[in-house]
């Protein structure tokens, strides 16, 4: 790079965190000026690296070679991955308590729970799935097309960029900072900043597509295509507002009402249906063959199921919105296409179970492959038990229940949890040149205490949501509603503990990952005998 | 002539240009209706856009993450009617920016709570939930009485809502600040009234002569589901 254009960076970036500044001196509310702060103090960091960097020969600096895959930012991905999921089930584990004892609240603020369940929800779907996603993208695309990462550091910057979104949608909800729409939580210019980081994260990865070396597209890339396509379609149109000052964080949704409300619904079951499930899509055609050895089931499947699962996921957003305000015609529309949503999304789990045929055996003694067929198990169980749920007769019985907040979770800690803990456990020893985890038996615990956190979770929220739903309905022989809604809150209590157990279990597998991780990049191995070895009588 | 994927597969600007179009058809059909279909669009009697004190209300509501836990949206069901009142219609959210028809209930529906409880009451049960409901799981907010209500941009507030469509008058605009004062005091609040008609004026958090943000949240509780009449609400009149 020559002298010159450094200097240019160097000059952008020093005014970019002077104008920060002066935003945050002219701000109208105190947690504007704590962001444009964190946006100056960051501008800063890049203003120091790159002077730490610069190079006055004008040659790029020496090592960098050209054709090697880009890993380094694959390697921070999945150190953040690990990060933002301790922290986004930490905090889940927390409001799961702050139900079943509502003193934990402390009456502050920054504690309570109407502040800390969007903390959680973004910090799970968008901060732990949103890294694991990010990383094994970048780490999957250049392997499919043997290419190098497009467009330099740009990758870098997307992945910096992604942090410094996640910190202030954090900080956000903790000061009030909210625009009041679930899974859209992030104010304007929050939101404005994401789309400069997509839109980014989009030319690395069509960019190193463009430049592959294999004619044909892989099908792992088709889903992630897909998902940053269409994320950032759902995000620009469901985040249009009006800000009250471009000096204050308020703004007013675009939208009213009725349309609000399907904009909303439209992104929010589609940020399910893209981030969640698409991308993770992606995450299993290339890990589950890689680790069972053997290649995907069925080709013409995968292209089935592709095509049909993003055509119908964009129509089921009406099914959050049964017996609302929401016109007749709209609310059935989202019911009959969840239910045929039905049908791509087994397509998928069929293609992902059936691509062990003549590997079952290594179920016995791989517990990353258990992994990965538990998280497809748990897919194919959600993706069945929500057009269940969507058909309206069902809906009125769940809808506004804990039944919903058990379903979410079976998706989010089975599927999305599952599969990113086993991308890691692969990716981990390769990224830092291990020739093996530290140890296979405590991925094995890790398993069980997920999956056994997951079962108490879901089974907790079936049975409360139900009775909740049944109590609220009940009437008795003269006619009259038989419980007040005080009651049918206290008899939830015993049921908001036992969840709470389930997420701690399922928290302390991910701390085992986390220590099992750790030790592997320090090259440790663990003497242990090894999984599956069957004893001789 | 026989089709062949390849073409896609090993196109990747076909390939995105594909799905791109393909994923944009749902939300087509079924989002762009309701913003021309009459059943979405109508206007019923008695909604009027919030006072500023009620918004500034709304928007600690929706700061504190209010619906997370409480819904306002009463579905046309035996069980919900009788619990919180008659089934919510479209037009009682067209100046929500954003609607907080929510997804949850873990606390009741909030629909149509307005002039069922007492402001001592609402003030009682935000300042400690469990001394009027002990089986509630509320978190205690009762920093909101001593938190002096924002109020030096109300004006700003309400423009920019009319930007995005609510029908403020540039009367209502100009006097924002005074008339949100006006509404959390004890008198002097006809001018107000007038611009806002079906509005309550009083102070609603037992500290006269102060506006705090237990004063908003409460205004803006109490007139939750309020406007409509339904005695003279004629659902009919709006089937086609």
């Amino acid at each position: 790079m020559g002298i010159s254009s450094q200097l240019a960076q160097l000059g952008f970036f020093g005014l970019l965190a002077v104008f920060a500044i002066t935003l945050s001196a002219l701000a109208h509310d105190p947690a504007y000026a704590f962001h444009a702060l964190i946006f100056s103090a960051a501008a800063m960091l890049v203003v120091a690296w790159k002077a730490k960097t610069f190079s006055f020969d004008g040659k790029a600096a020496a090592g960098l070679n050209r054709d090697e895959y880009m890993d380094g930012v694959v390697r921070a991905g999945t150190i953040a991955t690990m990060f933002w999921a301790i922290a986004g089930l930490l905090v889940g584990v927390v409001i799961a308590l702050q139900l079943a004892f509502p003193d934990l609240n402390f009456g502050l603020p920054w504690t309570s729970f109407g502040r800390l369940r969007p903390l959680h929800t973004s910090a799970v779907v968008f901060a732990f799935g949103g890294n694991a996603l990010l990383c094994t993208s970048f780490y999957v695309v250049q392997r499919t097309c043997r290419a190098r990462l497009a467009l330099g550091n740009l990758a870098w910057f997307v992945f910096w960029g992604y942090q410094l979104f996640i910190v202030l949608a954090a900080t956000g909800y903790l000061m009030g900072v909210t625009e009041g729409r679930e899974y859209a939580e992030p104010e304007w210019y929050i939101d404005i900043w994401l789309t400069i980081v997509w839109v980014a994260y989009f030319l690395v990865f069509f960019g190193t597509i463009l430049k592959r070396k294999e004619p044909h597209i892989y099908v792992a890339n088709w889903f992630y295509l897909a998902f940053i396509v269409t994320i950032a379609m759902l995000h620009i149109f469901n985040n249009l507002s009006m800000p009250v000052s471009l000096l204050g964080s308020k703004s007013y949704s675009l939208f009213s009402g009725v349309q609000d409300a399907l904009t909303q619904w439209w992104y929010g079951h589609n940020a399910v249906g893209f981030f969640l499930t698409a991308g993770f899509l992606g995450m299993m055609y290339y890990f589950v063959p890689k680790q069972a050895g053997r290649p995907v089931y069925s080709y013409r499947l995968s292209i089935v199921h592709f095509w049909s699962l993003i055509f119908l996921y964009i129509w089921a957003g009406p099914h959050h919105l049964h017996y609302t305000a929401l016109p007749d015609w709209a609310q059935t529309l989202g019911m009959v296409f969840s239910i045929m949503l039905w049908m791509p999304s087994w397509g998928g789990m069929i293609n992902g179970l059936m691509t062990l045929s003549g590997a079952w055996d290594k179920l016995r003694t791989d517990p990353i492959l258990r992994m990965f067929v538990i998280s497809i198990a748990f897919y194919g169980m959600s993706t069945f038990e929500g057009p269940v749920m969507a058909i309206k007769s069902v809906n009125s019985l769940s809808h506004y229940t804990d039944w919903t907040i058990g379903h979410v979770h079976s998706g989010a800690l089975g599927w999305v949890g599952m599969v990113s803990f086993g991308a890691l456990y692969y990716l981990v020893p390769k990224l830092w040149n291990k020739p093996s985890l530290y140890s296979l038996r405590l991925v094995n615990w890790h398993f069980w205490l997920a999956t056994l956190g997951i079962v108490v979770y879901a089974a907790t929220m079936w049975v409360s949501g139900i009775m909740q739903g049944l109590m609220w309905r009940e009437y008795d022989a003269n006619g009259f509603l038989v419980y007040s809604f005080a009651e049918t809150v206290a008899a939830m209590h015993p049921y908001y503990i036992l969840r709470a157990m389930g997420g701690a279990m399922y928290l302390s597998g991910a701390l085992i990952m986390a220590y099992n991780l750790i030790r592997t990049v320090r090259g440790e191995t663990r003497l242990e005998a090894p999984m599956g070895a069957v004893a001789i009588a | 002539m026989q089709f062949s994927h390849k073409k896609i597969e090993t196109n990747a600007t076909l390939l995105m240009v594909l799905s791109f179009m393909v994923v944009t058809i749902g939300g087509l059909v079924e989002i762009a209706p309701l913003f021309y279909l009459q059943n979405t669009i109508e206007k019923v009697e008695g909604m009027r856009p919030y006072t500023p004190l009620e918004l500034a209300g709304r928007n600690i509501y929706i700061r504190e993450g209010c619906y997370v836990c409480h819904s306002q949206m009463i579905r046309p069901f035996r069980d919900e009617t009788e619990r919180y009142g008659h089934y919510s219609l479209a037009a009682e959210s067209m100046y929500d920016h954003p609607f907080q028809w929510g997804s949850k209930r873990t606390g009741p529906d909030l629909a149509r709570v307005g002039e069922k409880y007492s402001d001592e009451w609402h003030r009682a049960h935000l300042a400690n939930p469990r001394s009027v409901v002990p089986e509630s799981i509320m978190p205690a907010y009762g920093f909101l009485e001593t938190t002096d209500l924002n109020m030096k941009d109300a004006g700003e507030h309400l423009k920019a809502n009319q930007w995005v469509g609510v029908p403020y008058s540039d009367d209502q605009i100009a006097n924002a600040q005074a008339d949100l004062v006006a509404q959390a005091s004890v008198d002097g609040a006809e001018a107000m009234l007038a611009r806002y008609p079906k509005a309550q004026a009083r102070d609603y958090d037992g500290h006269p002569g102060r506006v705090t943000e237990m004063d908003a949240l409460i205004a803006y509780l109490q007139m939750l589901g309020t406007l409509v009449d339904f005695s003279a609400y004629q659902a009919e009149a709006n089937v086609r």
